[in-house]
């Protein structure tokens, strides 16, 4: 049982009652899905002044009297027990408060597990420090807390620790023949067949079969996971650095056996998330050693400690079929593979989510497996899933296209759904050809040689590719938001919401002062805090629209509160709230723009100097009755040197139908970010394991190469910029589609350039020469 | 040992072993410097050391008594920033705002570097007295600071927009000559 299977579960029971007769596609659009005084402006970060000027104070940051410092080791076997643990070194050592191991740690509960219990942010439901059994290589078994954080990592280093090792799963190949489906693919089904693929690709005119590979990955955030904890009594508090307050309350809660009531999570800048920023380990041992030392506790991971401690983006080997007719069409569409997952975890990489929804087939075998391995969790990791299923999908569809000498471009037209091809269901907004004709003028694709390998400029081989990205719409239930409105015509809007650079801060404040018909410097939204109204997880590009519908309920609740207060004296008298809206710091009717009032006017004549009004959005129908995805196309133009192998991307568009953009200036930024990670992705980043050892071999920032500077050409991004009618404010959250497609686009227009297709990730200079 | 951080004279009893960053962060609560890996791999460390760029991370705090640090905290305040500062807001260099001292700190060091005519590993001339910052030689100088975000758009063009004279002082444009 997942929390979007939840989800879905609650859609079904409530909305037949919250809207009784109406299907959800009956619903009216959102009346701001226009709206364009705040929304669509490209307003400058409101939390940068703090940022630049190195104010902006993150989770172990926060200065606490009595702080002291953990450390922590890790196990060096994948598989066992611990046999000898020797404390007395360390516990000698200068400054050393406690040396706590599984032999003296607290009595925990087991924490819930993220997608399986709706309380859970834990990425990894294993007991933590609660015996001697080992579970994988880098988890922790000692910790240390000391006056210092040199002394405590000192300390650290004289644990003497053997270990009785066990035969582990390691091997990725060795454990393929036992892999086995998972129950449920994040609440979807783990197989679709449609017809027989097999039968169709076996006899198409045109046929691809191929197998594609990419290894793990680590989110590498620049700030490293870090907690500064402290009890007060029987209360903890957590400065935390998460993407769920909520659920890390939750879960601490559940740990600890106290109530929800009793922790308090606070995460207002998190320098960088990813899908990393869950609940791991460290969490649990800082609050437990803090209760033991009775002092504040801070546990900041090494960034050695971030790669053995927490997990990254999981392996997978995938295969692609197509098979087309003579006309372009498909006459079948098999994407099936297998992922590595572990036994104490929920997180099955969806690589087989595109396929479901990109292409019109006549048949469809689409089915993805797991084998279970002894490693760190793997966890959720920017677009998990779709990042490296569209590399196997889009670098087949290229290769069908060169199969049949048809343009890339013009194979997927003619590969263009009318409706889901899976489901069914009409597509909220897709658009996908538009951003495909934009993204193609803006590139200049009509000027691409096809002929492999036939544009040079001396050792350097010219290249052009392009592939399709999407991501899913997800909007979380259960998100709550308060209004604050103050008589000065100031409000602020709270929900514990995340900033990790999206922008939240400022777009949350925008959409929120276009609700209320707000300047936007009249509006503060505050987020980051698990004191504020419950909000809902920073993952599946959900937030913006999470918190969109939230702050329209709360908005709806505050019209009709301001339209009691106003009594019979007012304007606005008799109205009803349908037929007002927010505009000019007050409230209007719709049919004749001078009877209004202001905020300010009607709080004085009632004597109040605030009101307030709280709500939850309504539960998120909108994705039962239709097919909601973001979708793009992605141009990729690239040197590969003949002699070294070397690529190096030299020009990229990004083409993208995402809803509408609430700010064109964070959204840029947010487009180019995922297209960045890709280009790592695409050519770089691979977490090494040793399969004999089950360790990992890179866990360094000088050995995981992430893209720098000189790796990054000018990222030219468009967007459509077509309402959805379907979601609050017409948007679509866009923090992941950017890495989807751009591992194929890369390998398409390395083939364009050299004429090899590489099918491994990353496409390293090896596999070019 | 005395230290001069943003022209301020500090003392303080430290381990030997004490990193410059840990000073900064963890005895000096001047946490505008951060650590993104401790091994020097990230740049996110990156201060002004007489002002030459280090990273605060490899230097241990005992070797740099006496001489004087510039810190973020130094460059400017949220009320009155450094040039660099507005237009790495200006150009939305930045999303979680991690990575951002360390770049800022280190492209103030950068261009001093390239005003000495330091080459870098794509200056074509070697001998010059000054380097030209184009746009392949901010991208290679600034190689060092990782951003996971994916700024690096805007970090360069903010960069290039600080370098630019300030639109009051450029000389004005007539009419004819647009």
């Amino acid at each position: 049982m997942s929390l979007i299977r939840d989800a879905i579960d609650a859609v079904r029971r409530l909305v037949p009652e919250a809207l009784p007769g109406a299907l959800p596609s009956e619903a009216p659009p959102d009346p701001l899905i226009d709206a364009r005084r705040v929304i669509g402006t490209p307003l400058s970060r409101v939390d940068g002044p703090l940022k630049v000027a190195g104010k902006a104070r993150f989770a172990a940051e926060v200065p606490l009297d009595g702080l002291v410092y953990a450390a922590l080791r890790y196990s060096a076997v994948a598989r066992g027990r611990i046999a000898v643990l020797d404390t007395a070194a360390a516990e000698a050592a200068p400054g050393v408060l406690l040396v706590m191991t599984h032999r003296n740690a607290p009595r925990l509960s087991p924490p819930p597990l993220m997608m399986a219990d709706p309380r859970g942010a834990a990425a990894s439901s294993l007991p933590v420090m609660q015996d001697a059994t080992i579970r994988w290589n880098g988890e922790p078994v000692a910790l240390v807390v000391a006056a210092t954080q040199e002394q405590a990592e000192h300390a650290a280093s004289l644990i003497r620790i053997d270990y009785e090792a066990e035969a582990a799963a390691l091997s990725f190949d060795a454990a393929k023949p036992h892999a086995a489906p998972p129950g449920d693919i994040l609440g979807e089904p783990t197989t679709i067949k449609v017809g027989d693929a097999e039968a169709a690709v076996a006899g198409a005119a045109f046929r691809v079969d191929r197998i594609y590979r990419t290894p793990r990955h680590n989110h590498c955030a620049i700030e490293p996971h870090a907690v500064t904890v402290a009890w007060e009594g029987d209360s903890l508090t957590i400065h935390d650095a998460t993407q769920m307050v909520h659920l890390t309350r939750s879960t601490m809660a559940a740990v600890f056996g106290i109530a929800e009531e009793q922790v308090r999570v606070l995460s207002p800048f998190v320098g960088g998330g990813f899908g990393n920023k869950a609940v791991w380990n460290h969490h649990v041992l800082a609050a437990a050693a803090a209760r033991m030392v009775n002092r504040p506790v801070r546990l900041a991971l090494s960034r050695e400690g971030v790669f053995r401690a927490t997990g990254g983006r999981t392996l997978t080997e995938q295969r692609v079929a197509l098979g087309a007719k003579a006309d372009g069409t498909l006459a079948g569409l098999i994407h099936s593979g297998v992922t590595g997952i572990t036994s104490h975890n929920q997180c099955p990489e969806q690589f087989s989510f595109p396929a479901r929804h990109l292409y019109a087939a006549d048949s469809f075998l689409i089915t993805q497996s797991a084998v279970e391995l002894d490693m760190v969790a793997n966890t959720f990791m920017r677009a998990p899933g779709e990042s490296i299923g569209t590399f196997a999908l889009e670098s087949a569809i290229d290769e069908l296209a060169e199969t049949m000498g048809l343009d890339p471009v013009e194979l997927r037209r003619r590969l263009e759904p009318e409706r889901d091809p899976t489901s069914g269901l009409a597509f909220s907004s897709r658009h996908l050809v538009e951003a495909y004709r934009r993204g193609a003028e803006r590139f200049g694709w009509d000027r691409r040689n096809p002929t492999p390998r036939a544009r040079r400029d001396g050792d350097w081989l010219i290249g052009q590719g392009v592939a399709t990205a999407t991501y899913p719409y997800y909007r979380m239930p259960g998100g709550e938001a308060r209004i604050r409105l103050r008589a000065d015509g100031h409000a602020v809007v709270q929900m514990a919401a995340h900033e990790m650079g999206m922008g939240t801060a400022t777009v949350q404040a925008q959409q929120a002062a276009e609700r209320l018909g707000l300047p936007v410097e009249r509006v503060t939204f505050e987020y980051g805090d698990s004191a504020l109204p419950r909000g809902t997880l920073a993952g599946g590009s959900s937030q913006s629209a999470s918190i969109a519908a939230a702050v329209a309920a709360a908005q709806a609740v505050l019209v009709e509160q301001l339209l009691r207060l106003a009594g019979n004296d007012s304007p606005l008298a008799g109205l009803k709230p349908a037929e007002v809206e927010a505009r000019d710091g007050g409230l209007c009717y719709r049919d004749d723009p001078r009877r209004c009032e202001s905020y300010a006017s009607i709080l004085r004549r009632a004597g109040q100097d605030e009101l307030v009004a709280e709500a939850a959005a309504p539960p998120p129908a909108e994705t039962q009755a239709y097919s909601m995805h973001s979708y793009g196309a992605q141009f990729c133009e690239l040197r590969v040197n003949a002699v070294t192998g070397e690529t190096r991307v030299t020009r990229w568009v990004g083409s993208f139908n995402t809803g509408r953009i609430l700010n064109p200036k964070t959204a840029a930024s947010q487009f180019r970010g995922g297209i960045i990670m890709g280009l790592g992705l695409a050519l770089t980043e691979e977490t090494l394991f040793d399969e004999r050892t089950g360790r990992i071999m890179n866990p360094s920032l000088a050995d995981y190469h992430v893209p720098v500077h000189l790796d990054v050409p000018e990222i030219d991004v468009i967007w459509n910029d077509i309402p959805d009618p379907h979601s609050p404010l017409g948007l679509h959250g866009i923090g992941e589609i950017g890495i989807t497609g751009v591992g194929a686009a890369v390998a398409n227009a390395v083939h364009n350039a050299t004429g090899i297709r590489v099918r491994e990730l990353p496409i390293t200079l090896d596999k070019l020469l | 040992m005395r230290f001069i951080i943003n022209g301020q004279s500090v003392e303080r009893a430290l381990d030997a072993r004490t990193s410059l960053l840990d000073l900064l962060r963890d005895h000096l609560h001047l946490t505008g410097t951060k650590k993104g890996c401790n091994q020097g791999a990230c740049g996110a460390c990156t201060v002004l050391v007489e002002g030459e760029r280090i990273n605060a991370c490899l230097a241990l705090a005992v070797q740099y008594q006496e001489r004087p640090i510039t810190t973020i905290e130094g460059l400017g305040e949220e009320v009155a920033l450094h040039p660099l500062q507005r237009a790495f807001i200006e150009h939305d260099g930045f999303q979680c705002g991690y990575c951002t001292p360390g770049q800022i700190c280190s492209a103030v060091g950068m261009m001093a570097e390239a005003g000495r005519g330091v080459p870098s590993a794509v200056t074509a001339d070697l001998d010059g007295d000054s380097v030209d910052l184009t746009h392949d030689e901010l991208r290679e100088r600034m190689s060092g600071n990782l951003c996971r975000c994916g700024a690096h758009n805007g970090i360069i063009e903010a960069i290039q927009a600080a370098m630019a004279p300030a639109p009051a002082q450029a000389a004005p444009v007539k009419e004819d000559a647009r």
